[in-house]
């Protein structure tokens, strides 16, 4: 069976021995320790698992390792530089956009790719964009005032 | 530095709990003027806010031990079944499989798909999920029944042995004379109503990490809403004193009412980390989890209820059964509003389908459904608004201020149509209204510890656990109200048995049974403190005081905070504080309103707007209490449009196990929410509302469906189906 012995895990070359079919979410939990990103339902039903490959937003527990490899991949573990979170992380915090926090990585990192594309999106741009994450405490209505509030942070040039 | 007094309390050792006398500085128990209160009460920002945020946070299936293997767990296919033969030996052959075991025995019986059979523990999860399929089970298939109409006939197949009926009686009520009540009755109805069961769809499965101990003991991790109860538990499992145990939640990804002890994924996990000599990390797939861990009942009622001209509810009859699959189901019934005469009784009935489990106010949104829609119905008939009937006939003072600033802010008078469906266009909108109730009070028991350092730290531990409501955040608020100090000053601990006993996070009663013990064991460590530094620095106790800013008067001194801790002995100061009745109070009432659209083509509802009007007696954080009322508002808004656990009669099996296919609330569902938290001054104490949020908010949807097109829908959930059959639109049980 094909093995992965590296990948691009937030900006760092990590060395691995890993059957190329095992799912992405489990090497990087059970592997690597980036416990950040969450089994919620094991076939991309509940968005608790999502990471950035090159950017774009994946369900790590339908992505295979084998696939990942060569990308560059950004967990919620990789968003905060120099000590400085990412602004959206900061928009989590301020307006109170998680209750359990289980569903907050995922939720976190699809929104992340979302103000990449788009600086400024209105509330259906990021409703849409949300769909496929599931909160069963039930902070939608936070989280989504929370991307917008971290579009204007980012538009402001700062992280608040 | 005041004198000390005696106050009864009640403390929890070694599992016993009793009533004591303790001695507290004698000053006055009370949460104070709202304007003395800096931290309690306002809008705080989460002090775990940074570890969810950033990943760090450390949820149970987040632990990884040296050495640790994957426990699986096989589960029957078959709705009912004898188990004739189990083979663990293809399982235990295979490479990195270390422990393997059964759940039951051959000749033992399943009596629902899901039920535990056989276990194994395993180097990795793809291993230990190989080796679960390599158990060799045969089955002899046996009749089962899995919907609630069909186990109530004589002939249907028995779900829990031949010798125990499929329907037992449940509570029961008989006041008055409701015959004389109907006769009278300037108006009755007389309707069926069906509240649909519901799964809890935890993001994070139930389950544990198990890990022996040097010294005979054991450690667990546990997605638990009760880390102390979970111990006693796991103790009486392995057979060892509590002290030897100890259960750690930091975190965990949601309860809703079904995490409350090891139960069988956890037992397991003990007796296989027992056979492999090594810790076992054993969570449900979410297969399992909706399958055996725990569902929130159905309740179908036929009612009764009769009104007098001017409003008043003279009677009700009411006969309801439900099922929570091989555990027990039940409302509370009549609901909310005083009926003159009653006649109730319900039935409990097992279906082949795994055990319910309480659920976010257990059969409150159901009592709530089945009781709302019926007095709705009741106003209407008789000619009347149906708020104004439901102030008419509900004793609560609180809600009765409630309905008013409710249906001010939602518009009643504006929205509501006097004779529904007759809105014009092929959308019509309308407006409905409904109710809470709820104890709300904390029990005693409830334990705090503060250690003050040297170096000016203050440290706060208290063995309950944080659920996502926010415990840790008004930990600290508490104890930096009490000393004068900014709240990052303070370090709370949860999540761990070896913490000061604290009770289980149900029935809203976390944050009134921690609240006081925080307050009392933070005015005890102010006395403390106080007394050791005037004893440090040989002044007189009365000259030493605390203002606000943390700074402290020492005689003729002024000394920092950090200066006064430097002068305490090496050990600082630890102190401890115990729940007291007088900082918590019972008796929540709370209302609900909905402005909603109904499509008179195809059946579709949609909610505009909800508010939530509730009363809380002193709030604790505005910032996490408001996000309490949301999420309340948006689990109502599934169990009204969306949710519905769907077993197959065929196959015995749960069709929509996955969560998307059990459909919860998504971003694109929300409508506007308002949560108003009302506040008055008659409150003393602190009271818990996770469960009264969520319990009339479907009721209110479906009512207000009603006022929009005309139609009573008397079935959850609000699907295009039921409100088309409701309209005579589509042949069904509504139109039958």
């Amino acid at each position: 069976m094909a093995r992965i012995t590296e990948l691009d895990v937030n900006g760092s070359r990590e060395k691995i021995d890993v059957d190329a079919e095992r799912t992405l979410l489990s090497v990087l939990r059970d592997d690597l320790d980036l416990t950040g990103a969450k089994y919620g339902c094991g076939e991309a039903r509940c968005g608790a698992c999502v990471v950035l490959m090159d950017g774009r937003p994946v369900p790590a527990c339908v992505t295979s390792a084998g696939s990942a490899a060569g990308a560059k991949i950004t967990t919620v573990e990789g968003l905060e530089q120099d000590g400085q979170l990412h602004p959206l992380q900061e928009a989590f915090l301020e307006v109170g956009a998680m209750q359990c926090g289980y569903c907050t990585p995922g939720m976190i990192m699809a929104g992340v790719a979302l103000l990449r594309d788009n600086p400024d999106p209105d509330e259906a741009e990021i409703v849409r964009t949300l769909e496929g994450n599931l909160c069963r405490c039930g902070a939608y209505p936070r989280i989504v005032a929370a991307v917008r509030r971290a579009a204007g942070m980012l538009r402001g040039g700062g992280a608040a | 530095m005041p004198k000390t007094k005696k106050v009864k309390s009640t403390i929890t050792e070694n599992g016993e709990t009793r009533e004591v006398e303790i001695e507290v500085p004698d000053v006055e128990v009370s949460w104070g003027k709202r304007e003395d209160r800096k931290n309690v009460g306002s809008r705080m920002t989460r002090v775990d806010g940074a570890d969810k945020v950033t990943g760090r946070a450390k949820y149970t299936y987040d632990i990884d031990l040296p050495g640790m293997l994957w426990g699986r767990i096989l589960r029957s296919p078959h709705a009912k079944a004898r188990i004739t033969a189990i083979d663990l030996e293809p399982a235990k052959r295979m490479p990195g499989v270390k422990a393997a075991m059964t759940l039951k025995e051959a000749g033992a019986t399943v009596r629902f798909a899901g039920d535990e059979v056989a276990a194994i523990a395993a180097v990795s999860p793809e291993v230990a999920e190989d080796a679960v399929r390599a158990i060799r089970v045969t089955y002899e298939p046996l009749p089962f029944v899995v919907k609630e109409d069909a186990a109530r006939a004589p002939d249907a197949p028995r779900v829990l042995g031949n010798d125990r009926p499929n329907v037992e009686p449940g509570r029961a009520r008989s006041e008055g004379d409701v015959n004389k009540a109907f006769a009278e009755a300037a108006a009755v109805v007389e309707a069926e109503y069906r509240a649909q069961a519901r799964l809890h769809a935890c993001l994070e499965t139930h389950g544990h990490v198990v890990a022996r101990q040097e010294d005979g003991g054991i450690k667990v991790w546990a997605s638990t809403q009760a880390v102390h109860g979970t111990a006693d538990e796991f103790a009486a499992i392995a057979g060892i004193p509590k002290d030897k145990v100890e259960v750690v939640c930091q975190h965990m990804g949601g309860g809703f009412g079904a995490k409350f002890g090891p139960g069988a994924e956890g037992r397991a996990a003990y007796e296989l980390a027992k056979l492999a000599g090594a810790p076992v990390k054993l969570m449900l797939q979410r297969r399992e989890e909706s399958e055996a861990a725990g569902n929130a009942p159905s309740a179908i009622m036929k009612v009764k209820i009769a009104g007098a001209k001017d409003g008043t509810i003279t009677g009700i009859e009411a006969s309801g059964y439900g099922t929570g699959g091989i555990g027990g189901a039940g409302v509370p019934f009549p609901y909310i509003y005083k009926t003159g005469s009653q006649k109730v009784t319900q039935e409990t009935v097992r279906t082949n389908i795994g055990p319910s489990n309480s659920m976010r106010a257990p059969g409150h949104p159901q009592a709530s459904f089945l009781m709302e829609s019926a007095v709705d119905e009741l106003a209407y008939k008789l000619g009347l608004d149906p708020l104004e009937l439901r102030m008419k006939n509900d004793p609560s003072a609180l809600r009765q201020a409630e309905y008013k600033i409710g249906a001010e802010r939602i518009g009643w008078k504006q929205h509501w149509n006097p004779t529904p469906g007759k809105g014009q266009g092929a959308k019509v909108r309308g407006v409905g209204v409904a109710s809470a109730t709820w104890g709300g009070g904390g029990g005693g028991g409830t334990q705090v510890d503060v250690k003050i350092s040297r170096d000016g730290g203050v440290w706060v531990g208290v063995g309950t656990q944080d659920l996502g409501t926010g415990v840790r955040t008004f930990i600290a608020a508490i104890v930096a109200d009490e000393f004068g100090l900014p709240r990052e000053a303070v370090r709370p601990e949860v999540g761990s048995s070896k913490l000061g006993n604290s009770g289980g996070s149900g029935g809203s009663t976390t944050t009134p049974s921690v609240a006081p013990g925080v307050k009392m064991a933070a005015i005890q460590a102010k006395f403390d403190f106080l007394q050791a530094l005037a004893k440090a620095t040989n002044e007189p106790p009365d000259k030493v005081e605390l203002l606000p800013g943390g700074v402290v008067t020492n005689g003729t001194k002024q000394l920092s905070w950090k200066e006064a801790c430097k002068r305490l002995p090496v050990a600082g100061v630890s102190s401890r504080g115990t729940w007291v009745p007088e900082l918590q109070q019972s008796g929540v009432g709370g209302v609900q309103f909905a402005h909603a659209e109904v499509d008179m083509e195809t059946g579709r509802v949609r909610v505009l707007k909800i508010v939530c009007v509730q009363d809380c007696g002193i709030p604790m954080n505005k910032l996490t209490l408001e996000s309490q009322m949301n999420g309340g508002m948006i689990q109502g808004l599934g169990f009204a449009l969306t949710e519905d656990r769907i077993v197959d009669a065929q196959t015995g099996r749960l069709v929509n196990w996955n969560l998307d296919e059990y459909k919860l609330p998504g971003p694109w569902e929300m409508p506007v929410f308002e949560p108003i938290v009302y506040e008055y001054p008659e409150a003393k104490g602190v009271s818990g509302v996770a469960e009264p949020v969520v319990i009339p908010t479907a009721s209110a949807i479906a009512n207000a469906v009603y006022n929009a097109c005309g139609a009573r829908v008397r079935s959850l959930p609000l699907i295009p189906k039921h409100v088309l059959e409701a309209m005579g639109r589509v042949p069904g049980r509504e139109s039958a």
